[in-house]
């Protein structure tokens, strides 16, 4: 009985903080080293003349749709920035290649598609404008 | 299948009692009434994946009892999110039951350890079991 105290402690303090690592994370927006350049093709959908946010979405996630309103007014209030909506599902071989993990994930996008900034969680607007700034 | 939006604190209530269930559970491994709970948690877990997160019957005591006596609510959410979750912990408690059924107390000790952090992180830090897990899934299927 007593090894099973210690053993409860043990996971919700690790679950703990796994949560709290994963809160602190949320949503920052972060430069992406990969390179990798994104085509309109691939998205099905045109860039932005100046950048794009492109959003991965699946079902069964609820800060996808918080971050789709993030993402439509801060493209909204940006000129030539747009936002691109996809689901991850049906465009696996992307997620492959830009490593996409889990959703919601936006990338920051230059006007040749090239891939600057990554942003897991809901993305926090006051970063991602600065970031565009920097872009555009 | 019912598609109406639910109020986000139905769910997150309902994390918070199997959290408590799970944890007894653990605690009283192999013991009688840990089996009786798990079977109770296994039954809640697969009424919320199967027939949705609206007859789950933690969230039938979140409106009933909760719901009355709190504000109105303000923040709502599609049904499809909490169900997978629950259709996850449906299959950590059934892996649990597995290990009962196997004699195996290290199996049913370390699936309902998973489905005790899950409902923990799900019930304190609103974490969100579809957006972790259906990618991944997706990718190795």
């Amino acid at each position: 009985m007593m090894n099973n105290v210690y053993w409860l402690v043990a996971i919700l303090v690790l679950a703990s903080a796994f949560g709290l690592f994963r809160r602190w994370n949320e949503g920052r927006t972060k430069v992406d080293n990969h390179r990798v350049i994104v085509s309109a093709q691939q998205i099905g959908s045109p860039l932005g003349d100046r950048a794009t946010l492109l959003q991965f979405s699946s079902a069964f996630c609820a800060p996808c749709r918080t971050t789709k309103v993030v993402l439509a007014k801060t493209a909204s209030i940006i000129d030539g920035v747009n936002h691109v909506e996809i689901d991850a599902e049906s465009h696996l071989e992307l997620v492959r290649e830009l490593e996409i993990t889990r959703t919601p994930t936006t990338l920051v996008l230059d006007k040749d598609g090239r891939v600057r900034n990554r942003a897991v969680g809901v993305p926090r607007q006051d970063e991602l404008i600065l970031v565009l700034a920097a872009t555009v | 299948m019912s598609n109406q939006q639910l109020d986000v604190r139905g769910p997150r209530f309902g994390a918070v009692i199997t959290t408590i269930v799970l944890a007894i559970v653990f605690l009283a491994q192999g013991t009688a009434i840990a089996t009786a709970l798990l079977l109770l948690q296994t039954t809640a877990f697969a009424i919320g994946a199967f027939v949705g997160p609206h007859a789950q019957p933690y969230g039938l005591l979140f409106k009933k009892f909760v719901k009355p006596r709190i504000s109105p609510a303000t923040k709502f959410e599609d049904p499809q999110p909490p169900r997978f979750a629950q259709a996850v912990g449906l299959g950590f408690a059934v892996t649990a039951l597995l290990g009962l059924a196997i004699g195996s107390a290290t199996v049913t000790a370390v699936a309902v350890g998973f489905a005790l952090a899950a409902a923990f992180l799900n019930g304190a830090f609103n974490f969100c079991l579809g957006c972790e897990m259906y990618l991944l899934i997706k990718k190795f299927a």
